[in-house]
């Protein structure tokens, strides 16, 4: 194995195995604190000596979650109340729920009533986020939260202590930009399957720990000398693509990712947080400037699929492969507007279904297979 | 001389049908004249754009019309062909398909000059209307109401969200071309109380035994305050309603035409392209509906901007599970309801979210049947008629085992 396959090796045991580190963190005797998507502050959570660990569903179908939920909800969703309802969740001591789209806001208050031994951590960020008005509200809410934090942990949490989580997250968002853009570089070295592990895993580590690992890794793929590229390109876009069986069909017809739009992966480490005086007012800037995403509300009403047409010219990639997770409006209704601009540009797209119940993407893989041949010509 | 007055006194649904009529007759006006003409979510707060004097057609109450018409297959069909999804909000694909030029007789309206998003509702309505705004390149004006997990509205929220109304007092002023005169947003808000207070004293009839009404002319009345809540007119209508429902307290009469032997709430929206199918198993078995959480949803009475601002916070889907089930509960107690039924509406992932947990607190706080069914409140395809009648049948037989000290 190459220093580069064993630091991988590594990523990908993490990215799998996100109960053992959570066995881990507890057995060391520390807290726990689950993330709904979208935009948890995790800092605030560092900052009061826990440990964040994302919640973004799990692989299998839902069964006790349909006790709360009909089934034309999202599976993210639906299996994250199955992994509480299952007791999974059992040794968190606390989860923060978010509300950004129809299904969380619901979602909210079923995890309450079914879970209401784990303490929830409610919030619900604002779409008019840029104003100041906006940028205070939300410093409102991340401020009850971190109260709500200090009753979890039982001390309080310095601003010394949120800077510095600050600066940790800033240096793991910047290695993770920097790896999806290296990645891109090599897909020879990086596989889409190890490409997933290794962002995914993040969210199951300590973000310094992860930033070491990953600087390591950049260090040695930026080593690394270019090869040319004997498959195509494309930007992937979507809530989540983590199914190694999907991303294996990508590594099987030598599609690699250049470059993506997806809320699990680069739409969560796309921005840094400012620094200020108020750390709460770095973190509350900092969502302030979170654009280009489908659960977000947009002032300037078209800036995602230009934000996309420009990840696939600097990545050099050739297509779009839109990963629509089944019953999410948000990415349903911004669908249209970017299929047309991608048609408009010449770029092309697949739209391919996705959730955390296929186990068997055989139709995916086929129109797969003819994508990457569309692709090949367009070279 | 009083029988000639009483005569020539207009039923209160002919007065209800055209205030609405009126209103798009208006907006129809101000686009001929060249004047703005908005589009608005149900629960933006009308009063900003009425004290404007800015016309404003509703997108919600456009597509229901349109679905109870039959249109609703045809338009969401027109959305998908453009690329929306057919899970997504069956009156957005509707709207979305009429702004992008579809044609619809069932109920024509003019096109937006400007749009008034209100996310109390969902936030499928944000999305909605920045695809619209794209599509015909128009400025929109986002009140963001975020979603509550308590019964009391926060503080930091009544901040945030009374600037967000002090800003889009400021962008109607520009689109208006008028200065916001307080004393008239004063007498608009008086006009809306008043109108939301003889609503509610309208569906407050409902608790009669029998009832003067039956509940599914709720559903059609519940336009006006959609629409018009702010006018004066529109608070004489309901005024006109309750004291018609009142002499048919005292004549013995009303509006449902069948046995009464149950009475429950009809839970969510109707399927509008289904209401001879609803109806129809519930006359034959003598159940009313005397319940309908469109009534205390649209019953917004305040006396300030700070109580105006937490009212528009109190839409059906921006209030906490405890919130929802204690309106619920609370009509069904006043109303006296022997069962409930719930539509897990395709249409609305918010609403149907907690569903299940509200049918298992229902259950046993009531002590009342409950049974649902699946449908849509605009695209015919989510519903099955069949399921529809079986599941009132189950409601029908747990009511007649409950009243006959059975379950």
């Amino acid at each position: 194995m190459t220093d580069i396959e064993i630091l991988l090796a590594q990523f990908e045991e993490i990215a799998n195995n996100p109960k053992k580190q959570l066995e881990q963190y507890i057995s060391e005797g520390k807290k726990v604190i689950g993330c709904y998507p979208y935009y948890v502050p995790e800092e605030l959570i560092y900052a009061a000596g826990m440990i964040p660990m994302g919640l973004w569903g799990k692989r299998g179908n839902p069964n006790k979650a349909k006790e709360y939920f009909a089934p034309f909800y999202c599976s993210l969703v639906q299996m994250n109340l199955e992994m509480a309802l299952n007791g999974d969740l059992q040794k968190l001591s606390g989860v923060v729920h978010t509300t950004l789209c129809d299904t969380l806001r619901p979602s909210s208050q079923n995890f309450r009533v079914a879970m209401d031994k784990i303490p929830m951590i409610f919030l619900a960020h604002p779409q008019n986020r840029k104003p100041e008005f906006g940028v205070e509200y939300t410093m409102a809410i991340y401020s009850k939260m971190l109260n709500q934090l200090e009753e979890i942990v039982g001390r309080k949490v310095s601003a010394g202590d949120i800077k510095e989580a600050i600066k940790v997250y800033n240096e793991n968002r910047q290695a993770k930009r920097e790896f999806v853009k290296n990645a891109g570089m090599h897909p020879e070295l990086i596989s889409a399957v190890q490409r997933s592990a290794v962002l995914k895993s993040s969210y199951f580590m300590e973000k310094h720990l992860h930033t070491t690992m990953l600087n390591e890794l950049n260090k040695m793929l930026q080593a690394s000398p270019i090869e040319e590229w004997h498959g195509t390109r494309v930007v992937t876009s979507g809530i989540i693509c983590d199914n190694p069986s999907f991303l294996k069909i990508l590594d099987d017809n030598r599609i690699a990712i250049a470059a993506d739009d997806v809320a699990h992966e680069s739409r969560s480490f796309r921005k840094d947080a400012p620094y200020n005086e108020d750390p709460i007012r770095s973190l509350a800037v900092q969502f302030a400037d979170q654009d280009q995403d489908t659960i977000l509300y947009d002032p300037s009403l078209n800036s995602r699929p230009s934000h996309i047409i420009d990840l696939v010219k600097n990545s050099n990639a050739q297509g779009v492969i839109v990963l629509m997770m089944t019953f999410c409006d948000p990415e349903e209704m911004e669908y249209p507007s970017l299929y047309n601009a991608l048609k408009e540009a010449k770029i092309p797209c697949l739209k391919i279904g996705y959730n955390h119940q296929i186990t068997d993407f055989g139709q995916a893989r086929t129109s797969l297979q003819a994508f990457a041949e569309v692709l090949s010509m367009k070279n | 001389m009083n029988d000639v007055k009483k005569d020539l006194k207009k039923p209160a649904k002919i007065m209800l049908r055209e205030i609405v009529d009126k209103v798009y007759a208006e907006a129809w006006e101000a686009k001929k004249r060249g004047e703005p003409v908005g589009w608005s979510s149900s629960k933006f707060p009308a009063e900003i754009a009425e004290t404007l004097g800015l016309k404003v057609c509703y997108p919600e109450n456009q597509a229901a019309a349109i679905a109870a018409k039959h249109g609703g297959k045809r338009m969401c069909e027109y959305a998908e062909s453009l690329g929306y999804d057919n899970d997504i909000c069956g009156y957005a694909r509707i709207s979305l398909a009429f702004a992008a030029g579809a044609e619809c007789e069932e109920k024509p309206m003019p096109q937006p000059d400007f749009l008034l998003c209100c996310n109390n509702i969902c936030n499928c309505m944000t999305k909605w209307y920045e695809n619209i705004a794209r599509m015909h390149n128009i400025p929109l004006i986002m009140i963001d109401i975020p979603y509550n997990n308590t019964p009391e509205v926060n503080d930091e929220n009544i901040t945030y969200i009374r600037a967000q109304f002090e800003n889009a007092i400021k962008q109607l002023e520009k689109i208006s071309g008028k200065k916001f005169n307080t004393e008239k947003f004063k007498r608009v808000c008086e006009n809306a109380n008043r109108t939301a207070k003889a609503w509610l004293k309208a569906c407050s009839f409902c608790q009669y035994k029998p009832s003067p009404l039956s509940g599914f002319d709720l559903f059609n009345h519940m336009a006006v305050v959609v629409t018009a809540r702010c006018r004066k007119e529109s608070a004489e209508a309901f005024e006109a309603l309750a004291a018609e429902y009142e002499e048919s307290v005292n004549n013995g009469t009303s509006t449902w035409h069948y046995d009464e032997n149950y009475r429950i709430m009809f839970e969510g929206i109707p399927c509008w392209p289904e209401l001879q199918n609803l109806f129809r198993p519930l006359k034959e078995k003598g159940i009313n509906t005397t319940a309908i959480v469109y009534a205390p949803a649209f019953g917004f009475v305040y006396n300030n901007m700070d109580e105006m601002i937490r009212a528009y916070c109190k839409a059906p889907n921006s209030v906490c599970l405890e919130t929802g089930v204690d309106w619920r509960e609370g009509i069904c107690r006043e109303n006296k309801v022997d069962g409930i039924l719930v539509h897990y509406n395709r249409s609305c992932k918010p609403w149907s979210g907690y569903m299940p947990e509200m049918e298992r607190r229902f259950r046993k706080d009531l002590g009342v049947a409950v049974v649902g069914f699946d449908g849509d409140q605009a695209d015919p395809r989510n519903f099955a008629n069949a399921q529809y009648i079986t599941r009132v049948e189950g409601l029908y037989e747990i009511m007649e085992s409950k009243k006959n000290g059975g379950l």
